[in-house]
């Protein structure tokens, strides 16, 4: 008991400490890496609680995948030359914006603590009765495919289309460009590539023609 | 008290157990890959320090540890000296889940095979972070082409992996290798195996893919700023790195530690060793490969990434499933 207490408290206050330090640390660099820091060390709680499979999942998607575009961004556009803090500009914009979102953000926490407070059999009404035999992978793999499996469609045709708009906004077709074709490099032959031809002497021979 | 130290140290006592194994399979490894590479340009490879030259390793290892580390004034100091500790460090962490028979395991969950593709794709960060600390063009180069060529093969992996486990029906190792008791799944995934084998010499940054270091072009890539301890902590957990895919292969295709056939002359061998038999084998492959195979392009390597390994696999699971599904082979659920 004691051993899980201690490792809670050590992954939480390093995943409070990273959290704040995303937000307060000078270089972009860092930040992204305190950012990394904040999901692993969520990714353990997840562990810690039970749900193995999203702590996993959570490691997989967000610090094998998406993180690693945020480091690409942030090394590429070069914002770590980025030295003195906004908080300091006199006609700075971000405070006031920050502040109406962080105060939604704790008005929707408020909704939901107190649904909790208020109505006392709203999370066993909310939540699915587990059998704890069955591992929780097999627990998600059952109810998704089954009761969720339109829901599930659905973001990954919306994941899929957001794919597609990126694409299209992103690309143009360049003309006048060089392009490989494996299949016609594969299939050349000695045959349509090389050609003898007798050279008579002092007249030379004629090359493309 | 006194029963979570005695908790503490038999668990260290089991690490150790597991971790010096494979501190010394890397020396190992690394002198085999050298000898069949020289064997296959008809050299002799290193054979003057110890018995057939097996301490050559030792030998290098011992000549990092003398040199100076050099840490480029330019450089970002503190992410710098992390890259190669993380690449060390995750190599070997990942060998927490392998299962080397079937009471030999140090940490039997029950998302292994999860875990293990979370780890192989925390690895990219070793090398980016050495690329982009050293504040120099070459290692940032090679940073960038790795972490794209990483995270492009790592999705092929995943792919693999779900044919593997639509026929298996659970993520723990133990499981998947225990389903293979009548039949290796070589055999009826054997293009998924060969696709597997191909993207994880991407996944390791082993020729032919071993573009972020191309020598020819990048001098060593994300490498080139680092040098003594530092350059062989890098060294190491990419060896180590190359033996955890060679043990994942053998879990996921060719039956993890069973013999070939449970009978008589077989089964005589413990089943540690014919794990290790196997990894050698892969290994084997991995050596033979880096010999004889000339480098790819940087696009040729992307485009058999995602034009021809990810359509292929992705038809593989659905030609996987509805046979299963066809054939009513499906593992059941909580059968496991």
């Amino acid at each position: 008991m004691y051993t899980h207490a201690f490792f809670f408290y050590f992954f939480s206050f390093i995943a409070i400490f990273s959290a704040l330090m995303v937000i307060t640390s000078r270089s972009t660099i860092n930040s992204v890496f305190f950012l990394i820091l904040d999901f692993i060390s969520v990714g353990c709680l997840f562990i810690m609680v039970g749900a193995e499979f999203l702590g996993m999942i959570l490691l997989i998607v967000y610090v094998g995948a998406v993180a690693v575009l945020f480091l690409f961004v942030v090394m590429m556009l070069n914002v770590a030359e980025q030295k003195q803090s906004w908080f300091m500009g006199k006609k700075s914009t971000h405070i006031p914006i920050g502040l109406l979102f962080s105060v939604l953000i704790f008005l929707e926490l408020l909704v939901v603590v107190g649904g909790w407070k208020y109505k006392e059999n709203l999370m066993t009404s909310s939540t699915l009765n587990m059998d704890k035999k069955i591992s929780n992978t097999h627990e998600i793999g059952s109810v998704m495919y089954t009761d969720y499996v339109l829901y599930f469609q659905i973001s990954g045709i919306i994941l899929l289309l957001s794919m597609i708009g990126a694409i299209i906004l992103t690309y143009r077709k360049r003309e006048n460009i060089k392009r490989q074709s494996y299949f016609n490099q594969i299939s050349r032959e000695r045959s349509s590539a090389v050609e003898i031809k007798e050279v008579s002497f002092d007249k030379g021979v004629k090359i493309d023609d | 008290m006194i029963e979570g130290i005695n908790f503490l140290f038999g668990e260290i006592y089991r690490i150790l157990f597991v971790l010096i194994p494979v501190l010394v399979s890397v020396a190992m490894i690394v002198w085999f890959d050298r000898r069949v590479w020289g064997l296959v340009q008809k050299r002799k490879g290193p054979n003057v320090v110890g018995p057939f030259g097996l301490f050559q390793t030792l030998a290098d290892a011992l000549k990092y540890f003398f040199k100076e580390i050099i840490i480029p004034s330019s450089a970002n100091k503190t992410i710098f000296i992390l890259a190669p500790i993380i690449t060390m460090t995750l190599a070997l962490v990942a060998w927490a889940v392998i299962p080397m028979s079937e009471n030999f395991v140090l940490a039997d969950i029950n998302v292994g095979i999860l875990y293990l593709f979370a780890i192989s794709s925390l690895g990219v960060y070793g090398i980016i972070m050495g690329g982009w600390a050293s504040n120099s063009k070459y290692p940032f180069l090679g940073a960038i082409r790795s972490a794209a060529q990483m995270v492009s093969y790592e999705v092929s992996i995943g792919i693999i992996i779900i044919n593997v486990l639509l026929c298996v029906g659970s993520l723990n190792l133990k499981d998947i290798v225990m389903a293979q008791q009548n039949l290796w799944f070589v055999v009826p995934l054997f293009p998924m195996f060969v696709i597997f084998f191909i993207s994880a010499l991407a996944e390791t940054n082993r020729p032919p893919f071993d573009l972020p270091e191309a020598e020819a072009e990048l001098v060593a890539g994300y490498q080139t700023e680092y040098s003594g301890m530092m350059y062989a902590m890098f060294w190491l957990g990419e060896y180590a790195n190359i033996l955890l895919m060679c043990a994942l292969g053998s879990i996921l295709f060719l039956g993890g530690w069973l013999p070939p056939i449970d009978i008589f002359p077989f089964n005589l061998l413990p089943s540690p060793i014919w794990m290790v038999l196997k990894i050698l084998f892969l290994f084997f492959l991995f050596a033979i490969i880096k010999a004889i195979v000339p480098r790819y392009r940087y696009d040729q390597l992307m485009r058999l990434g995602w034009k021809i390994f990810l359509p292929f696999s992705l038809i593989y699971v659905v030609l996987t499933a509805s046979f299963l599904m066809y054939f009513d082979l499906l593992p059941k659920a909580g059968a496991l």
